[in-house]
C-alpha cells in the first residue's frame, strides 16, 4: 500500500515522514517521528493528553490524520524548552509539584501554553476552563491551576 | 497550618524541592508504559468478548493467521491449565480472568490476542478471529446475582464464612461479620435511630494511563517485560504463574506510570505479550484502548449498604448495624472485607453487627481502588451520622468528637488503636476559616470523616555512595506520586548530604531485592524505612572507615552533618567526599541494602468539609469550596501530601457527582469513554485546601504514616451531607446526578 508523504515543521525542525492516510497524528508522532512526549489517554479527544499545537491551534493530535498536517508547523512538549532552557510553564510545574504521575503534563502544558499566548493575565476561571479538556486524575488540578497563575506572573513580568 | 507537636528539626524532611523525576516528565522525556520501541517490534491486539456471560464454543484463528503480517495468535489453549495442575483458586482466577478458557465471564472478557507487524494488521486480524459462543443468562447487580435462582457465574462456589456450609453453590464467594456487644440493648439505650439503605454504582480508577506491556522473549524461555504497574516483582510473579515458569525466568523493568490508584496492582496484558512474543520470535507491545480500560479491566464495586445506627441524646452511639453487598465482578475478591473492618473504624461504639458479602457478577473483575472497599461504606455510615446529629441539634463535628476512636480504642475490626490522629483531624477542620464561611442561597456545608489501615509490607533498598561522595538511592517501588522525592528527602536527612546530592530511583526485578507492590499508602512507610536502614548501615561503615583512617576505637567516631569526626576533635573530619574518595584503600566500595518487613503500620485519618451549591432548578450540584483535614504521622513531602489529599478528594468529587458504570440489559457498558464516563475537570472544581495534621506513627523512624488512600473516603459522604445541608434531601443512591436530585427534590415538593 503506498504511504503519503508528508512534510512539517516539528519544533523547529523541517521534518518528513511516510504515513498510511487513516494514521493519526499522534501514532505519527509516536511511531516515525519518534517523539512520545504527547500520550494516548483516550483516543477519542476526552483526555487531551494528546495535545500539540498544529499552526499555533491546540489540537488534539489523535483526532487528526497524520496527512492533514502536511505543511504545518507542529509544536509538542518535546519543543517547549529553548536550548535547554525550561519554558516558564515547565519551571513553574516543577516547583509547584503541579504533576503527580506526569502522563497528562505534557498536554496541560501545551494547552496552558496556548492559553498564556492569547491571555497573558487570565483569571482562576478562565484558566479552569481553558484546561477543562484536559483531564488529570492525579492532582485534584489545585496545583495546576497554581502553576499556570504563577508561570502567567513570571511571564508577564519579563 | 500544619498541627505538630514538635519540631523537629529536620534539615531536608519536610522541605518542597523539585521532585527528582520531574525533569523528564515536564519534556517529554520520561518513558511510559507506551512509549517503548525496541527493533523488530510487533503490534498487538487482544480479542475480546462481546458478550456478558457466555461458553465458548470454539475459536477458529485460521483466518487471522493467514492475514498479511500477522505473525502469531494466541487463545487461552496456548497456556497451562492451573486448575489441572493444583494450583490455588487464586492464581487459577487470575489466570482465567487473563485469558478466558471454557467461559466468559463479562462483556471485555479476553478470549484471543494476535501480534502483527503494523497496528493495522493487528487490529485487522483480532477482528478475524471467529469465536463461537452459546451465549448464557447473566446477573449485573448484587440483587441479581443474590437472587433464589440466579444463574451462577462459577457452578462450584460455595460461600465462605458461614458455617455450616451451605450445601448449594451461589453467587456468594464469602460473608464476613463483626460483632461486638449486644444491639438489642444498644438500640434500647438509643434516643434516636436512622435507618437507611444507600447503593454506590461500580467506578474506574480512571488513570490516564491506559495499561501498556511490551515483552521481548528468548528462546531459552526467558523474557524481559517492560510494564507500567504499582509493581513489577508482583507483575512478575503473577505473569509467572500464568505462563507455568518460574518467576527466576521473567525479568520486569518499571517503566513510568500513568496513574493507578490500585488498578495496576493487577496484570492484565503481561502474561499475553510474553506468550506472543515467544510465538513470533520477535518482541511484542500491547497497549489498550480506553474503552479496553473501562469494559476489561478493574473499577471497584457497585455495592448496596444498609446502615441502622442509634445516639444517645448526648451524642454518643449506642448501636451500629451494618448490612453490606460488594460487587466482586466476574471472580471472588470485592474489597467487602476491608469495608467491613473500616465502616465503623473512626468510632467507639460499644454495640455492632456489621455483615458483608462478596458477590460475583457479570461484570469486569474488580480491582483495589484507593482505600477499596472503605469509601462506599463511609458514604453510609456517614450520612447516617450526619442525620443523627441533625435529628438532635448536635454540631456534626462535636457529634464525632464526642464518638472519636482514639489511642487505646478497641477498634471495630479487632485490635487496639496505638496513637492515631483522628481527634486532630476533627479539631482541624473546626479550628479553619472555612468552617464558619458564610454560605449563599441554595448552598449547603457537609461534614464527613473516614478511616484507612495503611499497609506495611515488604520492602528492599539499596544505597550506594559514589565516587564523589553523592548517593545513590535504589529501590523497587513504582513511583507513582512523587515517592522519590521522599526516598530522596530522608536519604538526605540521615547522610546529612544535600538533596541535590542524591539520586533516587526505581529499578528492575534483577537489580534490586524484593519489593511489594506501591500500594496501601506504604512506600513511604515501608520502603522509606528500607531506605533509612540502608542510609544507616552506610553510616555505621563509613564510621568504621574514619575509625581506621585515624587509628581510633569505633566509639571515638560519631556522624554529623555528613561528615566523620572525631569525638574529642582529635583529627580533622571526614566528610562524605573524603570518604568516597579513599574507599579504595579503606574496604572498597561503600554500598548497603536493606529489606524489611513492616514494622508497624499507621492508621490514616481524614476528616473533610465540603461546601456545595445546589441549582434546584437543574438538580445541578458544584462544590464551591472544599477542606481536607488528614493525618500524615509525618510529611516527608508536603508538596506531594497534598497532592495525594487533593487528588483522593477530586476522585471522590466524581464519584459523589458524576461518575459510574452504565450497562445495557445485556450487559454490555454503555459508556466506556471518558465523555460519558464523566470524571472531574478543571471546571467543575475549585481549590482544595489542606490542613496536613501530623501525628508521629511511633513505628517509622520519621513518623510517617501513608497519605495515599483516606482522602477518598469521606468525599461522598461530605457532599451528600451538603446537598442535604442546602436542600434538606437525603441522598442515598450514587452518583448523586442532576436527574436524581431533582427527582429527590421533586419527591420532597408533593
Amino acid at each position: 500500500m503506498a504511504r503519503t508523504h508528508v512534510t512539517t515543521v516539528v519544533n523547529g525542525d523541517e521534518t518528513e515522514f511516510l504515513t498510511d492516510d487513516s494514521t493519526s497524528l499522534l501514532n505519527a508522532l509516536r511511531d516515525e517521528v519518534g517523539l512520545t512526549g504527547a500520550k494516548e489517554g483516550c483516543g477519542t479527544g476526552d483526555c487531551g493528553a494528546c495535545s500539540v499545537m498544529v499552526d499555533d491551534k491546540v489540537t488534539c493530535a489523535c483526532l487528526v490524520f497524520a496527512p492533514e498536517v502536511d505543511g504545518s508547523t507542529i509544536l509538542t512538549v518535546e519543543g517547549l524548552a529553548d536550548s535547554g532552557e525550561l519554558h516558564p510553564l515547565q519551571q513553574c510545574f516543577l516547583e509547584g509539584a503541579a504533576l503527580q504521575c506526569g502522563i497528562c503534563t505534557p498536554g496541560f502544558l501545551i494547552s496552558a501554553k496556548a492559553l498564556l499566548d492569547k491571555n497573558p493575565d487570565p483569571t482562576e476561571t478562565e484558566i479552569r476552563y481553558a484546561l477543562a479538556g484536559n483531564l488529570c486524575r492525579c492532582t485534584g488540578y489545585d496545583k495546576i491551576i497554581r502553576a499556570v497563575q504563577e508561570a502567567a506572573r513570571e511571564m508577564r513580568d519579563q | 497550618m500544619a498541627i505538630t507537636e514538635e519540631n523537629p528539626g529536620y534539615k531536608w524532611v519536610g522541605t518542597r524541592p523539585i521532585r527528582p523525576d520531574g525533569l523528564e516528565k515536564v519534556t517529554g522525556k520520561a518513558q511510559f508504559g507506551a512509549d517503548l520501541m525496541l527493533p523488530g517490534m510487533l503490534f498487538g491486539k487482544v480479542v475480546r468478548s462481546p458478550h456478558a456471560h457466555a461458553r465458548i464454543i470454539s475459536i477458529d484463528t485460521t483466518a487471522a493467521e493467514a492475514m498479511v503480517g500477522v505473525k502469531a495468535v494466541i487463545t487461552g489453549s496456548d497456556f497451562p491449565d492451573l486448575a489441572a495442575n493444583g494450583a490455588h483458586p487464586s492464581e487459577i482466577d487470575v489466570a482465567n480472568n487473563t485469558i478466558a478458557r471454557e467461559k466468559v465471564l463479562y462483556e471485555g472478557h479476553v478470549v484471543a490476542a494476535v501480534a502483527a507487524t503494523t497496528r493495522e494488521q493487528a487490529e485487522a486480524a483480532a477482528k478475524a478471529v471467529e469465536v463461537t459462543y452459546e451465549i448464557l443468562p447473566h446477573v449485573l447487580t448484587v440483587d441479581e446475582a443474590m437472587a433464589d435462582d440466579a444463574p451462577l457465574l462459577h457452578e462450584g462456589m460455595i460461600t465462605k464464612g458461614v458455617d455450616p456450609a451451605p450445601e448449594e453453590a451461589s453467587n456468594v464467594a464469602s460473608k464476613i461479620l463483626h460483632e461486638r456487644g449486644d444491639l438489642d440493648q444498644g438500640f434500647g439505650e438509643a434516643d434516636v435511630v436512622v435507618e437507611r439503605e444507600f447503593t454506590t454504582k461500580p467506578v474506574h480508577q480512571g488513570y490516564i494511563e491506559p495499561h501498556a506491556a511490551v515483552a521481548d522473549a528468548n528462546s531459552d524461555g526467558r523474557a524481559h517485560i517492560w510494564c507500567s504497574s504499582q509493581g513489577h516483582f508482583q507483575m512478575r510473579a503473577y505473569s509467572a504463574s500464568v505462563l507455568g515458569i518460574s518467576p527466576g525466568m521473567l525479568k520486569v523493568t518499571a517503566a513510568e506510570i500513568g496513574g493507578g490508584f490500585g488498578g495496576k496492582t493487577v496484570i492484565y496484558l503481561e502474561p499475553l505479550a510474553v506468550r506472543l512474543s515467544q510465538r513470533a520470535g520477535r518482541p511484542v507491545k500491547l497497549v489498550m484502548d480506553r474503552d479496553e480500560v473501562f469494559r476489561a479491566t478493574g473499577p471497584t464495586s457497585g455495592t448496596r449498604i444498609k446502615v441502622k445506627m442509634g445516639v444517645a441524646k448526648d451524642g454518643k452511639i449506642t448501636a451500629a448495624e451494618v448490612w453490606m453487598a460488594y460487587e466482586a465482578g466476574a471472580y471472588a475478591g470485592s474489597p467487602v472485607g476491608a469495608a467491613g473492618m473500616t465502616a465503623i473504624a473512626c468510632y467507639d461504639i460499644p454495640n455492632f453487627v456489621v455483615e458483608g458479602y462478596d458477590v460475583v457478577c457479570n461484570k469486569p473483575r474488580v480491582a483495589a481502588y484507593r482505600a477499596p472497599g472503605a469509601p462506599m461504606a463511609a458514604f453510609a455510615v456517614e450520612s447516617v451520622l450526619d442525620e443523627l446529629a441533625r435529628d438532635i441539634g448536635m454540631d456534626p463535628i462535636d457529634i464525632r468528637l464526642a464518638n472519636a476512636a482514639v489511642e487505646g480504642t478497641q477498634a471495630s475490626y479487632g485490635p487496639k488503636f496505638p496513637r492515631i490522629g483522628f481527634v486532630e483531624t476533627l479539631e482541624a477542620i473546626k479550628d479553619h476559616p472555612n468552617y464558619t464561611a458564610d454560605l449563599g442561597p441554595n448552598q449547603g456545608r457537609g461534614i464527613a470523616a473516614g478511616f484507612w489501615f495503611n499497609a506495611g509490607m515488604m520492602s528492599s533498598a539499596t544505597v550506594h555512595i559514589n565516587e564523589n561522595g553523592t548517593a545513590t538511592v535504589v529501590t523497587g517501588s513504582p513511583d507513582i506520586g512523587g515517592s522519590r522525592q521522599s526516598m530522596a528527602l530522608m536519604a538526605a536527612e540521615e547522610l546529612g548530604i544535600p538533596y541535590e546530592s542524591i539520586k533516587a530511583v526505581v529499578a528492575d526485578t534483577e537489580t534490586v531485592g524484593f519489593n511489594d507492590v506501591t500500594g496501601g499508602s506504604r512506600v513511604t512507610l515501608a520502603t522509606g524505612a528500607a531506605v533509612v536502614d540502608a542510609c544507616r548501615l552506610i553510616i555505621e561503615d563509613l564510621r568504621a572507615r574514619a575509625a581506621k583512617t585515624w587509628d581510633v576505637e569505633l566509639d571515638q567516631v560519631e556522624w554529623v552533618d555528613g561528615q566523620a569526626q572525631h569525638v574529642e576533635g582529635a583529627q580533622p573530619p571526614l566528610s562524605m567526599k573524603d570518604l568516597a574518595a579513599k574507599s579504595g584503600r579503606t574496604g572498597g566500595p561503600i554500598s548497603a541494602n536493606a529489606s524489611l518487613n513492616s514494622r508497624g503500620v499507621g492508621a490514616g485519618f481524614s476528616t473533610q468539609l465540603c461546601d456545595v451549591e445546589v441549582d434546584p432548578e437543574t438538580g445541578v450540584t458544584r462544590v464551591v469550596r472544599y477542606l481536607t483535614a488528614q493525618d500524615a504521622g509525618r510529611a516527608i513531602s508536603p508538596d506531594y501530601v497534598e497532592g495525594q489529599m487533593q487528588g483522593g478528594v477530586v476522585q471522590g468529587i466524581g464519584w459523589a457527582l458524576s461518575e459510574e458504570y452504565i450497562h445495557d440489559s445485556d450487559g454490555v457498558m454503555e459508556n466506556p469513554g471518558f465523555l460519558d464516563y464523566r470524571i472531574p475537570v478543571a471546571s467543575d472544581l475549585p481549590m482544595i485546601d489542606c490542613a496536613i495534621v501530623e501525628v508521629p506513627n511511633p513505628a517509622h523512624p520519621y513518623g510517617v504514616r501513608g497519605v495515599g488512600e483516606v482522602g477518598i473516603v469521606p468525599p461522598m459522604a461530605a457532599v451528600g451531607n451538603a446537598i442535604n445541608d442546602a436542600l434538606d434531601v437525603r441522598m442515598t443512591d450514587l452518583p448523586m446526578s442532576p436527574v436524581k436530585v431533582l427527582e429527590a427534590l421533586n419527591e420532597q415538593r408533593d
